[in-house]
């Protein structure tokens, strides 16, 4: 790995550099398309597949029966409507609980049939209902709340600590294209959205944010006072700090992808769908399209909306004159 | 030299054990005295360990239903009043057409049943008449009363008064209807249906809880959607001091300000009993303070033999609001955990294998350094099991499938506080410092980035913790619980134990092991004395030109940069 590290040295030095800023116009392209990719293939599939979380469902009610053979309730939901997937729970002493997606009553009547059959009892030893969502309205429209509220917060937080609105704007560029890119790729697979998933976006959220942070904690480093530089424009050092935290970025991004790659494979192999592969998921992606924008689309926006700014425009000036 | 960095090392490091042996021991004691819920294992949550489902119907008088939206409401109610009681990620559905399902993990206290159950309507009504509450031993028609009436305003007359009342203290509200139903009235018969109704412009014939006083009460003047803040607390006297006796106090709206000013006003020249007025919950009266003076500030205070536990309980179900339809426990069952432990030892599995991979990745980047990674990992990892045990403890928190996920994922977010600080200190070697220096002086930079990109995680955890419910609410408890922790490791473990190993020969040398090798870091490398060695790859004619530089604002890194530049303009 020594290889790596002398990499890194060349980074920092300058020796090496990888022209982030000058190719913006590749990566803006780039994201431009998969953000369009990421609208319009869920669009075209029929916008996202909402968990009974969201959508509420049907549920059975299995009485007297042995509570182990969950396998079995499962098997035979599955006879009826193939492609869906059953939660059960044991509730009381010998009651088995299924719940399923919204089915219509005639699929409900037959699953009822099909419960019972599988378990050898009499069909009115099944009870079927309706379930309500039990992620309701009211959770959904607090978290958006909370959503709003803190973007506005962490914003200002930005741009009181940077000491410029433009950084913040940047980031939050930055954020909504890991926002669209993750749910877009999410929908376009067609995976059933659950409330695990959603905790898996938010996760994003906070990681894409932090992941920009830490680069343009560099950026500020690094433009600091160059209106009076002779010798490198505002582009040139924001371009260095991205490479100066580029092994710093790959590094962290493989660290933070690791164990949840582990969890993506464990819950994919081991447990099919579920609670665990759905939040992975989302974490997969999500972390790589978080820290793929901190490098490729928050720094250039950046570099974008401040080099055209007359102090910078005059000093880029006496710098390129003085080669 | 060596005992000056080392010293505020080593104290830093003390501090780290100190808050972990406090934690430790903080659940040593609860364990030790038996505490109820204290344990070195979590709490899990519903999808783990299973729980209780308790399913609430509506009551409502024969011939009425409860719409959608009343429904709605009252799940949204009862969800702030269960997560009032702790992070436990519960569940709350509707089932059917009118039910409600709750599911919460574990069992149960009668307190939390009661919670959220209760439709906790709170009214105020002025007090007409009095007197201990058993029915007066005049006429013989007492049993009339005493039994049960399934309808919406069992206790309210029919007939009007004769001559209308002007306010809710006049005595004219007073029927010989009511007046005769007042005196056969028992407080020891079972009077009120769960979640009945009262008419709110009529007067009301009632007890208070403990069954000892019955009152005939005016039209209710203010009601619970008044209050805009309700918090518990002890009562403290007008010297200052604070008593043992808890009380709810109350903080009205404008409406309920001015409404509150002019009943006080009007009671306060009143004689006994009708200076008082009656604070009704679910229509039994809690407390009935004379008014002793006019009170204009609206604020308020509930006494009257509450512990803390139910001081706390009603003062949430005032500030999460009434429901809107009174409920009762239709059903109450044990289920199982909906993943059960398979999905846990998955979890667990592939967190172990997540962090044997960081392992490995880290001694390929970090070389020795590792031992600080994997190190700074560990004692993340017991802090925050230890954090986690003490609030599931404390507060109630649960840990879901999702949590556990959360902690695994926080791994590669504590880790990058490392990683940003192990880069800053291979850059400022890079500028040629001593590893010493090279630790101190990466520090101070590597600090105001991890403060600063925590400071953003920090504020998302703290506005989704205060703004959301359920899920997100648990979410939120995690990510600020992860983060806190972080700051906590890198600040008293990660930086002392660098500084410390700073002085070792093997680090500070740049051996080829130490991660933080000359040849590898490459640029110059402080060989002590004032010698340099620079990196071959920098030729002399570019040192040369390099020294032309006057800028005094350059770095090392900017004078290679440009150095480059020209190069590649040459060329």
């Amino acid at each position: 790995m020594a290889k790596f590290s002398n990499f890194g040295n060349d980074l920092y030095s300058g020796a090496r550099s990888i022209d982030f800023v000058g190719r913006r116009k590749i990566f803006y392209i780039i994201s431009i398309v998969m953000v369009i990719l990421a609208v319009a293939l869920p669009v075209a599939r029929g916008g996202f597949n909402f968990g009974i979380e969201f959508r509420g469902g049907s549920e059975f009610r299995v009485s007297g029966v042995d509570q182990s053979q969950q396998r079995v309730a499962i098997d035979a939901v599955r006879d009826v409507v193939p492609e869906t997937n059953p939660v059960v729970t044991a509730v009381g002493a010998s009651d088995l609980r299924v719940q399923t997606e919204q089915l219509s009553p005639v699929e409900s009547e037959e699953v009822r049939v099909a419960l019972a059959n599988a378990f050898n009892i009499n069909s009115s030893g099944v009870a079927s209902s309706f379930i309500g969502a039990n992620w309701g309205a009211d959770i959904t429209s607090k978290a958006f709340l909370g959503l709003l509220v803190f973007i506005l917060m962490a914003f200002v937080l930005m741009a009181i600590y940077f000491r410029t609105l433009k950084m913040s704007f940047a980031a939050m560029i930055a954020l909504f294209h890991d926002l669209i890119l993750t749910a877009g790729i999410y929908g376009a697979l067609g995976f059933e959205v659950t409330p695990a998933a959603v905790i898996g976006f938010l996760t994003i959220l906070g990681y894409s944010l932090y992941d920009t942070v830490v680069v343009f904690d560099k950026i500020r480093e690094n433009t600091f006072e160059v209106e009076f530089s002779e010798t490198s424009t505002l582009a040139e050092r924001i371009n260095l700090a991205v490479n100066q935290t580029l092994v710093r970025s790959i590094n962290t991004s493989v660290v933070a992808v690791l164990p949840v790659a582990s969890i993506l494979f464990i819950g994919a192999v081991l447990l099919g769908a579920g609670t665990l592969r759905d939040i992975a998921l989302a974490l997969f992606i999500g972390m790589i399209v978080g820290t793929y924008s901190s490098i490729f689309i928050a720094a250039p926006v950046y570099s974008h909306m401040r080099e055209g700014e007359k102090k910078y425009l005059e000093a880029a000036k006496k710098v390129i004159a003085s080669r | 030299m060596a005992s000056s960095v080392t010293k505020p090392a080593r104290k830093k490091l003390a501090w780290m054990l100190a808050l972990l042996v406090t934690c430790a021991g903080l659940i040593g004691i609860g364990v030790a005295t038996n505490q109820p819920g204290a344990a070195f294992t979590p709490e899990l949550a519903l999808d783990l360990q299973g729980g209780t489902s308790i399913i609430l119907s509506p009551t409502v008088a024969e011939g009425e239903t409860v719409s959608t939206e009343q429904l709605n409401q009252a799940v949204g109610i009862i969800r702030q009043r269960v997560d009032s009681t702790g992070v436990s990620e519960s569940t709350i559905t509707t089932s059917g057409n009118a039910n409600i399902v709750v599911e919460i993990p574990g069992t149960p206290s009668e307190t939390t049943l009661q919670l959220i159950k209760s439709s906790a309507k709170l009214e105020f009504r002025a007090v007409l008449l009095a007197s201990a509450g058993t029915a007066a031993q005049v006429g013989g028609d007492a049993t009339a009363t005493a039994s049960p009436s399934a309808s919406a305003t069992p206790n309210q007359p029919a007939t009007q008064p004769s001559i209308a009342p002007t306010n809710g203290s006049d005595l004219n509200w007073i029927t010989p209807e009511l007046r005769r139903q007042f005196d056969a009235f028992d407080c020891s018969t079972q009077f009120r249906a769960p979640g009945q109704v009262d008419d709110m412009k009529a007067p009301l014939i009632t007890c208070d809880t403990g069954r000892f006083q019955k009152y005939i009460l005016g039209p209710v003047e203010l009601d619970g959607t008044n209050i805009s803040d309700a918090t518990a607390g002890t009562i403290t006297t007008q010297t200052g001091a604070s008593t043992n006796e808890w009380a709810v106090n109350l903080v009205f709206d404008g409406a309920g300000t001015s409404i509150f000013s002019a009943v006080t006003s009007r009671l306060f020249p009143l004689e006994t009993p009708r200076n008082q007025f009656a604070v009704t919950l679910d229509g039994y009266v809690i407390t009935d303070p004379a008014a002793k003076a006019v009170i204009t500030n609206g604020e308020a205070q509930i006494t009257g033999g509450f512990t803390k536990e139910s001081s706390q309980s009603l003062a949430d179900q005032l500030k999460y609001g009434s429901l809107p339809i009174g409920f009762e426990v239709q059903s109450q069952e044990n289920i199982s955990a909906t993943l059960g432990s398979e999905s846990l030892r998955s979890g667990l599995l592939a967190g172990l294998i997540g962090l044997l991979l960081v392992v490995i990745y880290s001694l390929f980047q970090y070389r020795a350094l590792a031992v600080v990674t994997v190190g700074s990992l560990l004692v993340a990892a017991v802090l925050t099991y230890l954090l986690i045990a003490l609030l599931s403890w404390r507060q109630g928190y649960r840990l879901s499938l999702s949590g556990v996920a959360g902690l695994i994922v926080a791994i590669g977010i504590t880790a990058d506080s490392f990683i940003v600080y192990f880069e800053r200190v291979r850059d400022e070697l890079r500028d040629g410092r001593s590893l010493s220096t090279a630790v101190d002086a990466a520090w101070s930079r590597a600090i105001r980035t991890i403060l600063v990109s925590d400071a953003v995680s920090l504020l998302a955890a703290v506005v989704l913790f205060s703004l959301t419910v359920g899920s997100v609410k648990g979410f939120a408890f995690t990510l600020g619980l992860t983060t806190l922790v972080d700051l906590a490791v890198v600040v008293l473990f990660t930086h002392p134990i660098l500084q410390v190993l700073a002085q070792r020969k093997f680090f500070s040398s740049g051996h080829k092991w130490s991660g933080f090798d000359s040849k590898a870091i490459g640029g110059a490398m402080y060989l002590g004395r004032g010698k340099f060695s620079v990196s071959d790859r920098v030729s002399e004619a570019k040192r040369g030109k390099a020294s032309k530089e006057a800028e005094k604002r350059q770095t090392i890194a900017e004078r290679k940069l440009a150095e480059a530049n020209e190069n590649g303009a040459k060329s």
